[in-house]
């Protein structure tokens, strides 16, 4: 298995051990920081959205581990506000850095960057499409919080049908032995494609629209925020928006050892009173970006 | 009596059981439009199989098999005969292609295809039900959702 000049598109591209050697790899990068490692490379940030979160995360891994970074973070400055194409800003671009971070709103945009891009792209968000490194520190935090990604119970609460972090987790945990609850209200319940996939694969899932009913059987509570800027209806927005809210009340109807992760930002979704819980895991899931996108680095650069 | 209405086929190609109102779709995604030799094309021929038919008889020329599967994204149930000196050599049962490029249009508005100038390119992830999968934004697409570039 070769990483070297891999694109990093959708969690649908990576096998089951593709998956196991990154997080192995970012392990390593967190117990033994290698800060000299992508000394004299240049990482290129393609924001034609914003995120603020993202950017940083991996601006930050690519600064500790040697790098450099330049790019933009609005797409208010680049050609394509004069009518350049994608395809012709990433042939541009490809010959200023050795690695491509993009984010785009447009579905597919990733894809199409890595077929004009002779150097790795890696995918931080194509609209509602994917964002493949968020669920791989999504993994990453459940593998080292449960100590294993078998045997566990796995309910994602909220936005399942615009949230994409859920989407692509759901296809990521479909490899491992595991059985998932989809708790969220009709309206925003999990698209019917993905509950075929896992009919395909065999995995247990359980719809259901109560938190609390199903509480007692989960390892991990993944929350997510309703999304606004996803809805095309504002009204259909409020009517759903805060419909599961959590709070430490809820730990009196759970295992000891869940845990609850969210990918952020979070709305109104997880109350302040969880944060200071052992069971809270969404601020150490956040800080875990950066071992595990600074392996995706790595790894596709042919430097590990 | 049918037959009487379309003159027969020497040699070449004749597309049969196509619902009518895709027969001239079927006759552009071919690209038949161009061609410089006989196509005679026939709708609303009454059918047993499906109502209302249309066919389409090319003349001097045999489809491949990759035309032959292109065929069943609009019309899955139709069928396809090789004719030589006026006999049916072969009937060919059209077959959904595995790899739908540039013809199918992604159902996603805010897909690439839609907003930039790019090839479509669709890969089939289940045929009964059928499902296909746009290769850019991954969004699955079942036969109802399926239109022509």
């Amino acid at each position: 298995m070769t990483f070297k000049g891999k694109d990093i598109i959708s969690i649908r591209d990576l096998s089951k051990e593709e998956i196991l050697t990154i997080l192995k790899t970012a392990k390593q990068l967190e117990e033994k920081p290698e800060s000299d490692l992508m000394k004299g490379k240049i990482l290129a940030t393609l924001f034609f959205e914003p995120s603020t979160r993202t950017r940083l995360s991996f601006v930050s891994a690519m600064h500790r581990l040697g790098g450099k970074v330049h790019g933009f973070d609005t797409p208010d400055v680049t050609s394509q506000k004069k009518g350049e194409t994608l395809w012709d800003t990433i042939k541009m671009v490809e010959q200023y850095a050795d690695i491509i971070v993009q984010r785009h709103p447009l579905e597919g945009a990733a894809r199409l960057a890595a077929e004009a891009s002779s150097v790795p792209v890696i995918n931080a968000g194509d609209g509602a499409n994917q964002h493949p490194t968020q669920t791989l520190l999504d993994l990453y935090t459940i593998q080292k919080e449960k100590g294993t990604l078998d045997g566990l119970n796995i309910a994602f609460v909220g936005d399942l049908k615009y949230g994409r972090t859920v989407h692509s987790l759901c296809i990521a945990m479909s490899h491992f032995k595991t059985k998932l609850y989809f708790i969220a209200p009709t309206a925003l319940q999990i698209p019917k494609g993905y509950l075929d996939e896992l009919d395909q694969k065999k995995i247990p899932y359980i719809i259901e629209d109560d938190l609390l009913k199903v509480a007692k059987e989960l390892d991990v509570i993944y929350m997510t925020r309703i999304q606004k800027e996803r809805f095309p209806d504002p009204v259909e927005y409020n009517k759903l928006k805060g419909v599961y809210q959590i709070d430490r009340s809820l730990l009196n109807h759970t295992k000891k050892d869940v845990r609850i992760m969210h990918p952020l930002p979070r709305v109104d979704e997880i109350k302040k009173d969880l944060d200071q819980t052992e069971q809270a895991a969404y601020f150490r899931q956040a800080g875990n970006g950066i071992p595990v996108r600074q392996a995706v680095i790595a790894l596709v650069i042919g430097m590990i | 009596m049918q037959e009487l209405k379309i003159p027969a086929l020497r040699n070449g190609t004749v597309i049969d059981h196509l619902p009518s109102k895709v027969t001239f779709k079927v006759m552009r995604m071919l690209q038949l439009r161009d061609y410089e030799h006989t196509i005679t094309v026939a709708i609303n021929l009454p059918s047993i199989k499906i109502g209302k038919k249309g066919i389409i008889k090319i003349s001097d020329r045999y489809l491949t098999k990759e035309e032959v599967n292109k065929v069943a994204i609009l019309a899955p149930k139709a069928t396809v005969s090789i004719i030589k000196d006026y006999n049916i050599k072969e009937k060919i049962r059209v077959k959904f292609p595995d790899i739908i490029e540039n013809i199918v249009k992604c159902s996603n508005p805010k897909c690439i295809t839609n907003n930039e100038d790019v090839t479509t390119h669709f890969k089939m992830v289940s045929e009964k039900p059928l499902m296909i999968r746009c290769h850019y934004c991954e969004r699955s697409m079942s036969r109802e959702d399926i239109t022509l570039k």
